[in-house]
């Protein structure tokens, strides 16, 4: 076997109950247990890359998101644009994308909804070279903002 | 026999496609991204792949929540670039390779890559976007493309280790394939961003150019990076990079840095840009 072939290994570590990534501020890491609760969420966002399942959830919000089996918190969060608060209950952020497309709102101003900042405001910290990851790492860092 | 004889590796923001798309790639924002491309373009040119294997993900396009694979190969004579809410981009149909695809597919299983074999599938924008940054506009792809998408959705994405060591096992599986073929592995993806909740819009330029490096020099470093680290220190969606690592595993361990290539930002990402050749490949030049 040449060189180039051979494999690395792996040190596996087991799956905990408190993931060390739980730690990171600001980030809904799209786990398992978010998974399981976000999918009705996520499959409600993906019935909109269908341009009449668009048309028919503007017709009727309320009752098109009937058809996904949510929670009525979910719905909620839907129908109110709550971006977070979709992610919090296991909306992934490339599904919930497709519900800001169908409003029209492009990535980067979704972006900027989800921080908490307009638009301008956003745009200018990413040409100022993004949110810059020292005072970002851990959650400890981010307590009495 | 076929032999993959470089990587190329870059970032695959939907945005970039919307200015291509849309005529504003020379605008102020848009001018340096793309000048960063024009020597990777003249480079494939001159290189003339006979295939490019495409290793990408796809966004909530092809897969959604019922079905979650973790390696899925594109065995199919075609691909067609998907609508993702905003109408599909306005670039050719995606042609495949089945012959090589399906003999991929055959050799990694037999060499315990269990990957799941695609005969029907969309790409998005994870996919046509590096074609558009390394072809540019045209009326065909210059040659046939097989898709590799990677689960960088759903937690946890394949290890960097495992990525890489699949890129080992696709390169001896490309290498058993009889016809006279030249390949190059693209590797898409990254660099460091995220794209959700209040942290939105990390950029960690010094990790990313310490993880160019890596490729460059050191990749089993790079495959050494836990899930938690890439989270941490790219930004949730910054784990991407680990679809890079299945690129460098086909090649040499020594490699050429022909072109290297970093801009902040492209909408909410870090751009990065990087083409390695096999150290023996650029000898025998």
């Amino acid at each position: 076997m040449t060189p180039a072939n051979a494999r690395p290994r792996h040190e596996w570590t087991p799956m905990t109950a408190e993931p060390d990534y739980k730690d990171i501020p600001g980030t809904f890491v799209f786990d398992a247990e978010q998974s399981r609760k976000g999918f009705g969420l996520n499959q409600f966002c993906m019935s909109l890359r269908d341009s009449t399942n668009r048309d028919a959830f503007r017709a009727d919000e309320a009752a098109y998101l009937k058809r996904f089996g949510m929670t009525p918190e979910q719905e909620r969060s839907i129908l109110a644009r709550d971006w977070n608060r979709m992610l919090e209950l296991g909306g992934n952020i490339y599904f919930t994308a497709k519900l800001a497309a169908t409003d029209g709102i492009t990535f980067q101003d979704l972006a900027a909804k989800m921080t908490g900042v307009d638009r301008d405001t956003y745009r200018a910290m990413m040409l100022a070279g993004g949110r810059p990851i020292e005072g970002n790492r851990s959650k400890s860092e981010w307590e009495g903002r | 026999m076929a032999e993959i004889v470089a990587a190329a590796f870059t970032s695959h923001v939907p945005a970039i496609g919307v200015a291509l798309d849309t005529g504003h790639d020379q605008d102020d924002y848009w001018r340096p991204v793309f000048a960063g491309y024009e020597s990777a373009k003249q480079w494939i040119a001159a290189l003339k792949p006979d295939v490019v294997i495409c290793v990408y993900n796809d966004h909530a396009t092809a897969f959604d929540l019922r079905l979650i694979p973790t390696f899925a190969l594109g065995c199919a004579p075609e691909f067609r670039p998907a609508d993702e809410g905003w109408g599909a981009r306005p670039v050719p149909k995606v042609v495949g390779h089945p012959e090589l695809a399906w003999h991929i597919a055959q050799s990694l299983v037999l060499d315990e890559f269990d990957i799941t074999i695609v005969n029907d599938m969309e790409v998005d924008h994870g996919l046509t976007v590096p074609l558009s940054l390394m072809f540019g506009k045209t009326e065909e792809w210059p040659c046939p493309v097989i898709p590799l998408a990677v689960n960088v959705v759903q937690y946890p994405p394949p290890t960097g280790n495992r990525c890489f060591n699949l890129g080992k096992a696709i390169r001896k599986a490309v290498e058993s394939f009889p016809a006279d073929l030249k390949v190059v592995i693209f590797g898409t993806g990254g660099m460091s961003h995220q794209l959700q909740a209040q942290r939105a819009g990390l950029i960690n330029a010094e990790f990313d150019n310490r993880f160019l490096d890596m490729l460059e020099t050191d990749p089993v470093a790079a495959t050494r990076i836990t899930h938690t680290e890439f989270l941490r220190e790219s930004g949730s969606e910054g784990i991407e990079l680990v679809m890079w690592l299945v690129a460098r595993g086909a090649l040499d361990d020594e490699v050429e840095t022909v072109h290297r290539f970093y801009h902040v930002p492209a909408s909410n990402t870090a751009v990065g840009h990087l083409i390695l050749e096999n150290a023996s490949a650029a000898a025998a030049e």
